[in-house]
């Protein structure tokens, strides 16, 4: 593939070879995925005991690929909610995605849909991490994209194998009865969320969230996790534009 | 859910995800977003996470259970001090879910 980005004299180094980036960026994100390892064991087992076919578990590992969205959707299949709520869910949920791609955008302008399109398939937390420190330094690198690459695609096959292996634990556990695996999800995100709150707008949108939530819990179908975060989101920019115009950002 | 609603959730779950990862990455570089709302995407992982696990903690069964039987509850909170303290995902769960296990089954 012949990129048009403009040269410099960097160009020709051989630290910037296709495969040397596609190395340096499996070893780069190597720690997030050793750390992503437990949740595809525990999202595979989880996705089983909610009732989910082995091959479903699967393909949502293979097709979807996004990590906290599959979780969310076992946790939603094992309460009953229904089809639409939950692809309706999904989105909401990986709409951050949305940040990273407008983060990473600008660096990729002069790739092609052949590129883009697996690249924004490969798109997670992790891979977002782990590349966007390399496409930051102005070494003027032609071959980044292949940083990503090399990333993203250990990210995805260390994803599939670990799901697999929770399949198989998961169709063991089942005879054991309910362990309680719904509060692994609970406590996982309780782990991403609470070191978010750093500023007052978003203990406020979390508070706003939660107790939404809880109001609303008997509306059909999951229909108040949707409302509860949008009035959370709401709140959240509400306190956050109040602050600016008090403390000026 | 059958075969039929499986397939149906994997492909709807795709259109979804690719959809927003795929747009905007093929547009960002051209098109530059609005900073609002680029700012209220940054509530987006609170606000959905938050609504999703408060229900189970205080419902566990469907309705309130405010008590010290309420192993969700119990387990949520010592979890969500551990990890405002430790700022640390792997401590938070093997912490979190090693005391709900206790609570739950009863252990001690």
């Amino acid at each position: 593939m012949k990129s048009n980005t403009p040269s410099t004299p960097n160009m020709s180094s051989p630290s910037h070879s296709r495969w040397r980036e596609f190395f340096a960026g499996a070893r780069a994100i190597l720690p997030l995925v050793i750390g992503a390892t437990p949740f595809g064991m525990l999202f595979g087992a989880l996705a089983i005991s909610v009732g989910l076919t082995p091959w479903a578990v699967m393909g949502l590992s293979l097709i979807v690929f996004a990590g906290s969205s599959q979780f969310v959707a076992a946790g939603l299949v094992g309460q009953g909610a229904s089809l639409g709520i939950i692809v309706l869910t999904t989105f909401v949920v990986n709409l951050r995605h949305a940040l990273y791609a407008i983060s990473l955008g600008p660096y990729l302008r002069h790739l092609s849909h052949r590129w883009l399109a697996p690249m924004a398939f490969m798109l997670t937390d992790e891979s977002y991490a782990a590349v966007i420190t390399r496409f930051e330094q102005a070494d003027g690198s032609p071959n980044k994209h292949w940083f990503y690459l090399g990333g993203a695609l250990l990210m995805y096959i260390n994803w599939q194998l670990w799901t697999f292996a929770g399949i198989v634990a998961g169709q063991r556990l089942q005879s054991v009865g309910d362990l309680g695996l719904e509060f692994a999800m609970v406590v996982t995100f309780i782990g991403i969320v609470v070191p978010l709150i750093i500023r007052w707008p978003m203990l406020i949108c979390a508070l706003v969230a939660g107790g939404t939530a809880l109001l609303l819990h008997e509306l059909p179908h999951q229909l108040g996790l949707i409302v509860a975060s949008l009035f959370g989101i709401a709140a959240g920019l509400a306190a956050q534009l109040f602050a600016g115009r008090s403390v000026d950002s | 859910m059958n075969t039929l609603e499986q397939v149906t959730l994997i492909v709807g779950m795709m259109a979804v995800t690719f959809g927003v990862r795929y747009s905007v990455l093929a547009m960002s570089g051209r098109i530059t977003m609005s900073q609002r709302v680029e700012q209220a995407l940054r509530y987006v992982p609170v606000a959905v996470l938050t609504a999703l696990c408060t229900p189970i903690l205080f419902k566990p069964e469907g309705s309130w259970l405010l008590s010290f039987d309420n192993s969700h509850l119990i387990a949520g909170i010592a979890a969500i001090i551990i990890a405002a303290l430790s700022r640390h995902l792997l401590l938070t769960i093997v912490l979190g879910m090693g005391l709900f296990l206790v609570l739950h089954l009863k252990i001690l």
